[in-house]
């Protein structure tokens, strides 16, 4: 009896993020894999008519798509150029916080500033740091005697808006990992560095044989959630170059699209059967989150040490 | 207008502070330099010396590191405020572009017109009002939700905890395709159908109230904040409780008046967090709100860019300070917030 009451009492507590999560998070769950097994679905029709079923037919055709090698390839390339430079950097500027006492908080504070602030306002702040006459990185590599790049202006190339865009992505990914990292290196125990210091270990030793291996559990749960995150990308292109996905000029339309941009090309296409293949890519994006967090798991069983 | 001398004063405390600390550090940093280049007497003497030498440059070579990348991350920043004080002919004169406009030469009408056409109050109003009730709502469903979690037994607890958490691995765009045709089966893209079809204005487009709901309701609950705050809560030793249960309080009353309280930075920090969130939130209100008039803050970003930034001479002044005037609350937030900002983001990153 009181056990059927205490039971009750519970699931009143729980009900109204229950029935919210339901309804937003665990019906779109199966929904959006049974809109992948369906052929020319129109959801604007009041009788939602789709003319077959299909096991694979809009994998196929989400795999056979031009716009989407394009948006794998630069979603790849972003995850795997962004990422690592991002997770050295932080760990760094981690590493170097915490040597130093006198200003460590005034650091801190101003290495966090990416995290608090707005994508896409940033973002047009880069875009104008690295226009072609009136931005900073021209001015810089100027002074080594190159001659400007076309980054985001007309003439831009793949390559160079692409840089422009990796440049974006590691400065806002930095604040978010320094701050884990500095918050694991402040738990490691003092013992281990007040022993190296009685043998007089040289710092460089103690960073690689006692530091990072005391810290790779967290540097490999950094880098592979970090992977993860870094395959959402779309903020960012959305921030720099708009809606066209794209520097002006040469380059056609949705150059730089990414996983995530062509799901929501899809989603504004209101044709029979687009919202399919936009959920049919949303379920090849979670099934490679999916492999990553496999990796993560098992790393994490193995407890990375050594 | 006592407040704001205070306010003031509390700024020019820390400012002066700051300036103190910084003045100590330089000084030191100094003498330790002078003492690079003294010479010692005695083997020994000398051997300190050298010592303390490469102790000064290995930590003058740390702060010049940590100094270039903070350089690094406030550029974007400063260049943003000080391209938006400039006059836009003189940005297309200037090559290269200047750093420091004069106070006299500052242009702070340029303000004045990105208000004008960014039309930011009115995006403004949505957004503090969809962060408003999304916000209650995510605090009444998570602290209710983290309660039942944390405290009450219950069969099946931990498995659905468990099925709560591995949503959290899942995609966004996995939910968003399906909740974008939910909200237009219920009506409330001011298409035909739907439970919510009703309010849909005269000439049948979508009314103010109707985009209000699709923009909120989805965000009035998240397993990462219930998951957060579970933590916290689970924090009270459960001899409290105990000792509540023995006096007859309710649960919901210890909820209340300890719990609660006792996990209010916790709460704080959920609460700026999920304010942020929806300041910067940009997809979800361009698929859902059908009028650019009930859109939110980044939304009128993005098309205040796109209004000045195309044509052959782009207003990038212009540009500037519309994106300051989107930048500027979230940093004033931040800097009177931070405590509780930054301890929500390092902590969460402990989690795994």
């Amino acid at each position: 009896m009181l056990e059927r009451e205490s039971n009750l009492k519970a699931w009143l507590y729980l009900a109204p993020a229950l029935l919210l999560l339901s309804v937003f998070t665990f019906y779109p769950l199966f929904n959006s894999f049974y809109l992948t097994f369906l052929v020319g679905y129109n959801y604007l029709k009041p009788d939602k008519i789709f003319e077959a079923y299909t096991l694979v037919g809009n994998f196929k055709e989400v795999l056979s798509d031009k716009l989407f090698h394009q948006a794998l390839k630069n979603t790849v390339v972003i995850v795997f150029v962004s990422v690592p430079i991002s997770v050295i950097v932080s760990l760094l500027i981690a590493v170097a916080l915490n040597g130093i006492k006198k200003l460590q908080g005034t650091f801190q504070t101003i290495f966090f500033l990416p995290y608090v602030t707005n994508a896409i306002a940033v973002g047009m702040a880069f875009a104008f740091i690295f226009n072609t006459n009136y931005g900073l990185v021209n001015q810089f590599l100027g002074w080594f005697g190159m001659d400007p790049v076309k980054f985001v202006t007309l003439g831009a190339t793949w390559g160079t808006s692409m840089i422009a865009l990796l440049v974006y992505t590691i400065w806002g990914g930095l604040a978010f990992k320094i701050m884990v990292f500095l918050a694991g290196l402040q738990n490691i125990d003092k013992q281990y560095y007040d022993a190296a210091k009685v043998d007089a270990t040289p710092r460089s030793r103690v960073l690689r044989r006692i530091t990072i291996p005391l810290l790779s559990p967290m540097i490999a749960y950094i880098t592979i959630t970090s992977f993860i995150g870094a395959f959402k990308a779309y903020r960012t292109v959305i921030g720099m170059f708009g809606a066209s996905l794209a520097p002006p000029g040469l380059l056609p339309k949705d150059s730089l699209i990414t996983i995530v941009g062509y799901i929501y090309s899809y989603i504004y296409d209101t044709a029979p059967g687009a919202i399919s293949i936009a959920a049919a890519a949303a379920v090849i994006l979670f099934v490679i989150t999916l492999v990553f967090t496999f990796i993560q798991m098992w790393v994490s069983k193995k407890r990375v040490h050594f | 207008m006592e407040d704001k001398n205070t306010f003031i004063d509390k700024v020019k405390d820390s400012m002066s502070k700051f300036t103190e600390k910084v003045k100590v550090s330089a000084k030191e940093f100094w003498s330790n330099l002078k003492s690079l280049f003294v010479k010692g007497d005695g083997e020994k003497e000398q051997k300190r010396l050298s010592e303390k030498r490469r102790r000064v440059i290995r930590k003058a070579g740390i702060y010049t590191f940590l100094l270039v990348f903070a350089i690094i991350i406030i550029i974007p920043f400063y260049f943003m405020l000080i391209t938006s004080l400039k006059d836009v002919d003189k940005i297309y004169e200037e090559i290269p572009p200047s750093l420091w406009v004069k106070f006299k030469d500052m242009m702070f009408i340029n303000y004045k017109a990105s208000l004008e056409n960014f039309d930011y109050f009115v995006y403004m109003k949505n957004t503090i009002v969809v962060a408003f009730f999304a916000t209650m709502g995510v605090l009444v469903t998570t602290i209710l939700a983290s309660f039942a979690f944390a405290r009450l037994n219950f069969k099946g607890r931990d498995l659905l905890f468990l099925g709560f958490l591995m949503t959290m691995m899942i995609p966004g765009e996995m939910f968003v395709i399906t909740n974008y045709l939910t909200v237009s089966d219920l009506g409330l893209l001011g298409k035909e159908g739907g439970l919510f079809s009703g309010l849909v204005l005269a000439d049948g487009s979508q009314s103010a109230l109707q985009a209000n709901i699709a923009l909120i309701t989805p965000f009035m609950t998240s397993v990462f904040y219930i998951f957060f705050l579970r933590q916290a809560f689970k924090q009270i030793p459960d001899e409290l409780y105990l000792a509540a249960k023995v006096d007859g309080t309710s649960d919901f009353k210890y909820l209340r008046r300890i719990m609660v309280p006792i996990a209010a930075p916790t709460i704080i920090t959920i609460t700026i967090l999920n304010m942020m969130g929806t300041w910067s939130a940009f997809i979800w209100p361009n698929l859902v709100a059908d009028d650019e008039k009930y859109r939110l803050i980044t939304n009128g970003l993005r098309k205040a860019f796109s209004v000045v930034g195309t044509g052959e001479r782009p207003a990038f002044n212009l540009q500037m300070a519309a994106a300051m005037l989107v930048t500027l609350p979230l940093l004033v937030v931040f800097f009177l917030l931070k405590k509780y900002i930054m301890r929500g983001v390092s902590r969460s990153g402990i989690k795994g």
